[in-house]
């Protein structure tokens, strides 16, 4: 095992551990407000004090991880069910106008930072989280479809393809029987990623108001109930805060663990 | 006195020992090769005399050139010998100049970096060093990048880079080995020329026994890290000590005896076939080229004759053969298998597929990694109306897999754990499982060592007198192709230029072409008998 | 080359055409009318229809988009629903505010990050690339705007160097709105830098293991002056991908940090309009990034080719 993993495995599982757990038990009500007790800083009741309507942070935390944690997961659900056979697709028909088609209409929506399709969707439905989703969802459907069709066609080029072919075997059977197998491993590493950025974006979008809407906690909206009182209450902007880096950073070191874990090559190299 | 003198050099990376106490000499003007099968440590030694060794490689030992170790030279001292005094040459022309720089700016770096030379008599010298190594400036402008040249006008460049500033020294490793048989010999020529021109001493890595022998003035022949053999080329050729030695020469010789045909009833029709592919346009407006890859091929395989194909890259080789497999449409004409069309469009037609199997040549790339063998050599089943199961399935498993020569126990590996000659064993006992009526071997032998090449050869004699195989044998290597057909077919520019009788075709070849494609090969001389027995 | 440039032109046009032909109607089947939104519930059928025939909206939807596109053609953005002014004004103003911030944005980025990415990739495995490539998982882990709310923090609030937030506008000199912009700027880059380093030191990295790096070795270069004379060009083309990329993520962004600084950008605009239901404010915001970006693209694309001779003479 190597230490980028053990140690993104840990804090990754912090932050779903979080999540599951407030389901079950938070130390507040995270929606009890506690005027007398407001503005507290870290203490030993209160252990990451309290906001500015004296509610605890530490449990508006862990329900804000469900939040994050459930968007980005749908998001990269979305991105995965919809990019993985759009690229296996285009290419097994490379260079014909299928292929073209997909292409071009990943560029199109590369075109559309997930902020911009945010803004859309807001524009038409409304804020909320699941036009959170839906945005960031659609932004990571050209992602899969790329990362796919780019690591799909030398496998196309190579023999033991052609030797399926030659066993009679049609495209959509040879994508799932052999080239789906062979780009797993990336599309692992892949989605961890895509979940990190999913969690960023989440935060974002809930920062100006287009994400979750209250009473729905989330880290995002948090930060920005923080920001007019950064100055005399610092630690409601950075608690959350950390709580971001650390979720993120740590999808993103099991990220890096896993892409060295799961390259034979690099792992025959270590031995 | 020798220009380049090796005394007990030993290198390890890690715990794996690389070369044991290599000891060699090469003097100005001399030829020198160094000859083995893959992991004998032929590159590495010529690695080592230009200190380009990995990072972590321990050396012991010494490396004189003109009298003063290499190995003791600092990085920067090297970098002043590099390119000035050693000059070197690598295998694949395709990938060794940098694809964003000009050859004329490659070639004049070599210049640039050692002397105080202005830009422009730079430039001037490395015309006048691509000219003298074949690319006229009037053809080839210093102006051009590699991806305009061939292969063979991208080893130019690379050895003129080489040898900008005449070096003492020059270091080729492989430098044919990724050419067709043609431009090898002019490139060998080339090379031989410039070191007799230049009284340069040329170091030779090559694997190709014919191109040693005819070629260098002394040979070395290695093995798993050691010299189990040295010695003026002559002498060697007819005194051969070492039994691996003889075995070497013995393999690269090899020749097998095929069964008589016995039927002529035609299976495979090729009726004037035609194939054009789009080439890039090249002007804004107008109708984008055609490359026609195939102009009209036909020719008949019989039930039970082995026939082979040859012809140098971009001949139409592979497109014939995709076309054949029916993997591929083609524009005009008809490849028909028991008179059955083998192209079916995007679905394939299962009843045709049944009858062809495929070898290909990467013993690394014709499997999927993650099945086991038992997994992949069944692949063809998917052909079968009803395909075995159970006890029935394991038996054919196993009875094919015995037949390649491998165990039935074999069955429950993964491919990893093969070598590549027991690869391309397994290849065979995929095309082989379904009974196919036709086998393509596409290159099949091409990638392995001579030793490994000869056992493949005598298994495809072996199966062919077992089960009566039809095959169609396509090689760029004429001596392969000279023992495992009966027929063979020589291809040019998308046509086949002559097609005969093997034997007769190789003793007196009719089309210029043949001959010239004959005449290029080198030549294993013909030396006393030595058996054809391993 | 002429060829190329042609062909690329040719993807950007289409792809604006269909971008603008999206954006339009998918902002039409909004629900809610714009009129009846603005004039309030209380108000009288024939009033609503009136605003809606002064507005336009009274004719087919692909009549008015035809009109959109024409008159963005011409600079005419439409009249926004709410403040009854010029969008193309209202636009305007803003855009000297986000454009300058993104390219500020994006000149920090690559400044730092190159070197950084560089530096890394020559200490393979060192205490350099270790130190680099730890701080760039942090980089790449902070939230752009919690960044900027710490910089506000520590360089507005307790050490005084800038204003918390606003713009000092250009009219009081390049200086002091490069100063007003420069906070932003950097909370929007380093994240991006991280990332770019990252890219830079693995494009680095992998084209140290091509043949033309032996060769050039060969040749008698240095380690160091392979890299600089045959690395560093071939490395940039995956580095110039993702900088086309990070300029459509630090334009998004913008419109986020914008929020943390009170700058009077785009991004307020936007939120603004979205909050008023001013869609044909909306539309159009939405339609100049995309422009923007796809914009970006086609000069990466360029700048591909002048790399690479290889694009140049292929297709």
């Amino acid at each position: 095992m190597n230490r980028n993993l053990v140690i993104g495995g840990v804090l990754s599982l912090l932050a779903i551990a979080a999540a599951l757990v407030s389901f079950v038990w938070t130390p507040f009500e995270h929606t009890a407000m506690n005027i007398p007790a407001k503005l507290q800083t870290p203490n030993g009741v209160h252990w990451f004090g309290t906001d500015h309507f004296g509610r605890d942070i530490f449990s508006m935390i862990m329900v804000g991880a469900r939040t994050s944690i459930a968007v980005a997961f749908v998001a990269v659900g979305i991105g995965m069910a919809l990019g993985i056979p759009l690229g296996l697709w285009a290419a097994a028909r490379k260079g014909s106008y299928v292929d073209e088609l997909i292409m071009r209409a990943n560029d199109l929506i590369f075109a559309f930072p997930s902020l911009v399709i945010a803004i859309l969707i807001t524009a038409i439905f409304g804020a909320g989280a699941i036009n959170a989703i839906i945005a960031i969802g659609i932004f990571n459907i050209p992602v899969f479809a790329r990362v796919v069709r780019g690591a799909a066609m030398p496998i196309w080029e190579r023999e033991f393809i052609l030797a399926a072919r030659v066993a009679g075997k049609n495209a959509a059977r040879i994508s799932l029987e052999h080239i789906l197998p062979n780009v797993m491993n990336l599309l692992i590493v892949q989605a961890t990623i895509q979940f990190s950025l999913g969690i960023l974006a989440e935060a974002a979008l809930s920062y100006v108001g287009l994400g979750a809407q209250p009473p729905t906690p989330s880290w995002g909206r948090m930060l920005a109930d923080a920001q007019t009182l950064v100055s005399i209450a610092p630690h409601m902007a950075l608690i959350p805060g950390f709580a971001i880096i650390i979720t993120v950073l740590g999808l993103n070191l099991m990220g890096d663990g896993l892409r060295d874990y799961l390259n034979p090559r690099l792992r025959v190299a270590r031995t | 006195m020798s220009l380049l003198s090796i005394r007990n050099l030993s290198l390890s990376i890690g715990t794996a020992t690389i070369l044991e106490n290599v000891s060699l000499d090469v003097a100005p003007g001399q030829i020198v090769a160094v000859t083995g099968e893959s992991g004998s440590g032929k590159s590495m030694t010529a690695l080592g005399v230009i200190g380009l060794l990995p990072d972590h490689a321990v050396t012991t030992g010494d490396i004189l050139l003109d009298g003063e170790n290499l190995l003791d030279q600092s990085e920067a001292q090297m970098c002043q010998l590099r390119g000035n005094d050693i000059g070197m040459v690598f295998q694949e022309p395709m990938t060794a100049l940098n694809p964003v720089q000009t050859i004329g700016d490659q070639v004049a770096e070599t210049i640039l970096i050692h002397s105080n030379t202005s830009k422009r008599a730079a430039r001037a010298q490395a015309a006048d060093m691509l000219t003298r190594v074949g690319l006229p400036q009037d053809k080839f402008p210093l102006s051009r990048y590699p991806h305009e040249l061939s292969g063979g006008q991208r080893q130019r460049v690379v050895i003129a880079m080489a040898i900008a500033l005449r070096p003492k020294l020059l270091i080729a490793d492989e430098p044919t080995t990724a050419l067709d048989v043609t431009t090898q010999a002019q490139i060998l020529d080339l090379l031989q020329g410039l070191a007799r021109d230049y009284d340069m001493g040329l170091l030779m890595i090559t694997h190709d026994l014919a191109v040693v022998s005819d070629m260098a003035d002394h040979i070395v022949v290695m093995r798993l890290g050691r010299i189990v053999e040295q010695g003026a080329t002559n002498a060697l050729l007819a005194n051969m000590q070492h039994d691996y030695t003889k075995m070497l020469f013995a393999a690269s010789r090899h020749e097998v005896a095929l069964p008589p045909v016995t039927q002529s009833k035609p299976l495979l029709r090729v009726n004037s076939v035609r194939r054009t592919y789009k080439m890039p346009r090249t002007s804004l407006f107008g109708a984008p080229a055609l490359f026609e890859a195939l102009k009209g091929v036909s020719f008949n395989i019989d039930r039970g004759e082995r026939v082979g194909l040859v012809g140098e890259s971009g001949c139409g080789k592979s497109t014939l053969t995709r076309a054949i497999l029916g993997l591929d449409p083609v524009q005009s004409g008809e490849i028909l298998i028991d008179d059955a069309p083998v192209y079916a469009g995007q679905t394939p037609d299962l009843d045709v597929r049944r009858k062809m199997q495929v070898v290909f040549q990467d013993p690394f790339g014709s499997f999927n990694p993650r099945h086991k063998v038992d997994r992949l050599i069944t692949e063809p089943f998917h052909l079968l109306k009803q395909p075995p199961k159970g006890a029935a399935r394991q038996a054919l498993i196993g009875e094919t897999l015995e037949a390649v020569g491998l165990a039935a126990a074999d069955q429950h590996k993964y491919i990893h754990q093969f070598s590549g000659g027991q690869r391309q064993r397994i290849a065979i006992a995929r095309a082989l499982i379904i009974k196919p009526e036709l086998i393509v071997f596409d290159e099949a032998v091409s990638a392995l060592d001579v030793s490994v090449r000869a056992q493949i050869l005598d298994l495809l004699a072996d199966l062919s007198a077992r089960y009566g195989l039809t095959y169609l044998f396509i090689s760029h290597d004429l001596s392969v192709v000279k023992t495992v057909t009966d027929r063979v077919l020589v291809m040019k520019a998308g046509q086949i230029v002559e097609q005969g009788v093997t034997a007769q075709v190789f003793a007196s070849p009719q089309h210029p072409y043949t001959q010239e494609l004959l005449n290029a090969a080198p030549k294993l001389p013909d030396l006393h008998p030595l058996g054809s027995s391993l | 080359m002429i060829r190329y440039t042609l062909k690329r032109l040719m993807s950007l046009i289409v792809s604006l055409c269909i971008a603008s032909v999206l954006i339009f109607f998918v902002i039409e089947v909004a629900p809610g009318d714009s009129a009846s939104f603005m004039l309030g519930i209380n108000a009288q059928e024939d009033t609503v229809a009136a605003l809606r025939a002064e507005l336009g909206l009274d004719v087919p939807k692909w009549q008015r988009y035809v009109a959109w596109v024409q008159g963005m053609l011409v600079g005419d953005f439409g009249t926004s629903y709410t403040y009854r002014t010029p969008v193309a004004q209202m636009v305007a103003d803003r855009l000297w505010v986000s454009l300058p911030l993104t390219l500020y944005a994006l000149t920090l980025s690559t400044v730092i990050a190159l070197p950084a990415g560089m530096y890394a990739a020559a200490r393979r495995g060192r205490t350099g690339d270790v130190a680099v490539m730890g701080a760039t998982q942090f980089g790449v882990a902070v939230p752009n705007f919690w960044f900027a709310m710490m910089l506000v923090l520590v360089f507005a609030i307790n050490l005084r160097w800038f204003s918390a937030g606003g713009f000092a506008g250009w009219d009081k000199g390049l200086g002091a709105g490069l100063w007003s912009l420069t906070l932003p700027a950097i909370a929007l880059a380093l994240p991006q830098a991280a990332i770019l380093a990252r890219v830079m030191r693995s494009a680095l990295l992998d084209v140290l293991t091509e043949d033309y790096m032996r060769t050039a070795r060969a040749k008698g270069l240095t380690k160091s002056q392979t890299i600089w004379r045959h690395g560093l060009r071939n490395a940039l083309i995956p580095v110039l991908t993702i900088i086309g990329l990070q300029f459509s993520f630090l334009l998004a962004g913008s419109i986020i940090i914008e929020q943390v600084f009170y700058l009077p950008g785009l991004g307020r605009l936007v939120f603004q309009a979205i909050s008023a239901r001013d869609l044909i404010v909306v539309e159009s915001v939405v339609m100049l990034l995309v422009f923007a970006v796809i914009v970006v693209n086609f000069a990466v694309d360029l700048a591909y080719a002048a790399v690479d001779p290889r694009l140049r003479s292929r297709t």
